[in-house]
C-alpha cells in the first residue's frame, strides 16, 4: 500500500516538474526576444521615426513610408479578405452543414491555411506581377489577403457554430428567411469572436515578409501610389538588419520593435474583447 | 366513457369546440430511427392542449412538426396529414414563412437574441409588416403587455435581452411570438428551466391566452398539465395513447398505460 503511494507521488512530482520546466523554457525564449528586441530597439525609437524616409546609407532617417506601406496593404487586404472570409465561414457553418461540398471546401482551407507563406508569394508573383511586369502595393496586397482569408474563414466558421441551435431554431421558429436569420441574428452573436479572427489575422499578416519580397518588394522613397513598389516595414529589417550599416542596423531594431508592439496590441485587444464578450 | 362522442359530431358547437389542427397517420423519423407512429390527434382552437409523456416518447417531435421546424435538419422527415384550418401545411408548397408566423413557438430554454430587448420583439415583425416608427412602438409594447413583461421593462426597452433574468427572458420570447399575431402557440416545456415563481406567472399568461390562441404545451410536469389544460393527449413509444378532457384523464384514464404514467409507475 505504502509503495503504491509513494510511487504515485513520484510520478506527480515528476509530471509537475515536466511541465513546469516545458512552460518556462518555452517562456524563457520568448521573454528573450522580447528583452533584446526591446533592449536594440527603444534607443532608435524618436520623433524622427515616425517621420522621416528609410535614409541612404550612412544618413539619419525614418520609416515613414515603410509604415505607410505596411498599413495600407494591411488594410486592403483586410478588405478584400475578411468579407470573403466571412462569407465562406457562413457557407461553412450554417448553409453547407450537412454537405460534402462544405466539408472538401473546409480541407482545402486548412490546406490553405498551413501553406507556407513564400509559396503564396511566388503565386502572386506569377499572377500579378509577371503579367503586369512590375512589383506593385497591390501585388502585395492580395499576397496578404491570401493569407488572411483562411485565418478569417476558420474562425468565423467556428464561432458561427458556437452560436447554439436552439437561437437558430428559435429565429427560424418565427418564419424569418436564412439569410436574415444569419445577417441579423448570428452575426450579432458571434461578432467578438469574428472580429478576434479578423485581429488575429492582421497580427499574423503584419510580419510576413517572405510573400512582400516577391510583391510588393521595397522603396526607398516616399511612394502613396499602390501601383509600384512599396515600402513595408517586414522587408526593410529584413534588407536593414542585413547591412553592414550601424545607422540600418537601429532603424531595423526599431520597426522590429514597433511591429513586435504592434502585434503584442492587437493580442492584447483579442483578450480585452473575448473577455468583455463572456460577460 | 363520457367524451367518446367527436366534437364536431354535435349539431350546434359552440365556438370553443371547434378543430384547429388535425393530424391524420403522422409519421415522423430522425434518419432511420422512427419517432412518431400513425399518430391522430385533433387539437382544438381556443383552448389549451397539453402533451405528456415520458422522455423520448415522441411529445416534442410532435410539436416541431406542427411549425415543420424540424426541416432545418435535413435528415429528419415527417409523413403524413397535419391540417390546420383545413390547409395541409406538411405539403411542401405550404409557404413556411406563413405557417411560421401563424404557429408561433417557445422553447425549453429562454432564447433572447443577442440584441435589445426592443429589438427582439420588433425583429420579426419588421419582416412581415411594414411600420412606422411609432406604430412598431405601439405594436412593441401591445406584445410586451400580453406577455406581462411590459411593467418591468418599459424603462428599459434598449437594454440587453441577456440582462433579463431567465423567467423574464421566456416571457420576451413569448411577448416575441405573439407580435407577429399567430393563431397558434407551441409551448415546449416552456417552464422547465425555470424556478417555481417564474414558473407561476407563465402558468397565469397561459391561462390569459387561452381565450384567443390555440394553445399547445408539452411538459413533464403533470400537475403543470392539469393545472393550464383543458385537453391532455398521452404519448408513449412515439405513440398516441390516450386523448381526452384533461379532467378524464387525469382522474379516469381509459388505458392502463396512462394510468400507470399518471400515478408514477413509469416516466
Amino acid at each position: 500500500m505504502r509503495a503504491i503511494l509513494i510511487r504515485r507521488r513520484l510520478v506527480d512530482l515528476f509530471a509537475f516538474l515536466f511541465a513546469s520546466g516545458a512552460t518556462l523554457f518555452g517562456l524563457f525564449w520568448l521573454f528573450w526576444i522580447l528583452w533584446t528586441t526591446l533592449g536594440q530597439g527603444l534607443g532608435a525609437i524618436n520623433f524622427g521615426l515616425f517621420t522621416q524616409m528609410t535614409p541612404p546609407p550612412g544618413s539619419q532617417g525614418g520609416l515613414l513610408n515603410a509604415f505607410y506601406g505596411s498599413a495600407i496593404m494591411i488594410f486592403l487586404a483586410v478588405i478584400i479578405g475578411a468579407p470573403l472570409g466571412v462569407a465562406a465561414g457562413t457557407y461553412l457553418a450554417e448553409h453547407g452543414r450537412h454537405s460534402r461540398l462544405a466539408s472538401i471546401v473546409s480541407f482545402l482551407n486548412d490546406v490553405l491555411l498551413s501553406a507556407p507563406s513564400i509559396v503564396i508569394g511566388l503565386f502572386v508573383y506569377e499572377l500579378i506581377v509577371r503579367t503586369s511586369g512590375h512589383f506593385s502595393g497591390y501585388a502585395g496586397a492580395v499576397a496578404l489577403a491570401m493569407i488572411l482569408l483562411p485565418i478569417v474563414v476558420r474562425t468565423s466558421d467556428e464561432a458561427l457554430r458556437l452560436v447554439p441551435d436552439q437561437m437558430r431554431e428559435a429565429a427560424f421558429a418565427l418564419g424569418i428567411p436564412r439569410w436574415r436569420v444569419t445577417a441579423q441574428i448570428l452575426y450579432k452573436a458571434a461578432m467578438t469572436a469574428i472580429l478576434t479572427g479578423v485581429l488575429l489575422g492582421v497580427a499574423r499578416i503584419a510580419g510576413e515578409t517572405a510573400p512582400l519580397l516577391f510583391t510588393a518588394l521595397n522603396n526607398q522613397f516616399w511612394s502613396g501610389s499602390l501601383g509600384g513598389p512599396l515600402a513595408n516595414v517586414p522587408v526593410v529589417i529584413f534588407q536593414y538588419a542585413m547591412s553592414p550599416y550601424d545607422e540600418w542596423h537601429e532603424l531595423a531594431w526599431a520597426g522590429a520593435l514597433v511591429l513586435t508592439l504592434f502585434v503584442l496590441g492587437l493580442n492584447l485587444t483579442v483578450r480585452i474583447l473575448a473577455k468583455r464578450s463572456s460577460k | 366513457m363520457i367524451e367518446l362522442v367527436e366534437p364536431h359530431a354535435r349539431v350546434a358547437q359552440p365556438p370553443e369546440s371547434v378543430t384547429k389542427i388535425e393530424v391524420h397517420d403522422l409519421d415522423f423519423f430522425y434518419g432511420a430511427t422512427q419517432a412518431l407512429k400513425g399518430v391522430e390527434l385533433s387539437i382544438p382552437a381556443f383552448a389549451v392542449t397539453a402533451i405528456i409523456g415520458p422522455s423520448g416518447c415522441g411529445k416534442s417531435t410532435l410539436l416541431r412538426t406542427l411549425n415543420r421546424i424540424y426541416e432545418i435538419y435535413p435528415d429528419q422527415r415527417a409523413d403524413g396529414e397535419i391540417l390546420i384550418d383545413g390547409q395541409n401545411i406538411l405539403d411542401r408548397r405550404f409557404p413556411i414563412s406563413e405557417l411560421r408566423r401563424r404557429v408561433g413557438m417557445v422553447f425549453q430554454k429562454p432564447t433572447p437574441f443577442a440584441t435589445s430587448i426592443r429589438n427582439n420583439v420588433s425583429f420579426a415583425l419588421s419582416y412581415y409588416e411594414r411600420l412606422s416608427r411609432s406604430e412598431m412602438a405601439d405594436r412593441v409594447e401591445d406584445a410586451l403587455r400580453q406577455a406581462a413583461l411590459w411593467d418591468e421593462v418599459k424603462d428599459k426597452l434598449g437594454a440587453s435581452a441577456l440582462s433579463l433574468s431567465g423567467g423574464q427572458q421566456q416571457r420576451l420570447c413569448i411577448a416575441r411570438t405573439l407580435a407577429v399575431k399567430p393563431d397558434v402557440i407551441l409551448l415546449d416545456e416552456p417552464t422547465s428551466a425555470l424556478d417555481p415563481i417564474s414558473t407561476a406567472r407563465i402558468e397565469e399568461l397561459i391561462h390569459e391566452l387561452r381565450e384567443r390562441f390555440t394553445i399547445v404545451i408539452v411538459t413533464h410536469n403533470m400537475q403543470q398539465a392539469a393545472r393550464v389544460s383543458r385537453r391532455t393527449a398521452f404519448f408513449h413509444l412515439g405513440e398516441l395513447i390516450e386523448v381526452g378532457d384533461t379532467s378524464q384523464i387525469f382522474t379516469n384514464p381509459h388505458m392502463k398505460r396512462t394510468q400507470d404514467y399518471i400515478t408514477g409507475r413509469y416516466g
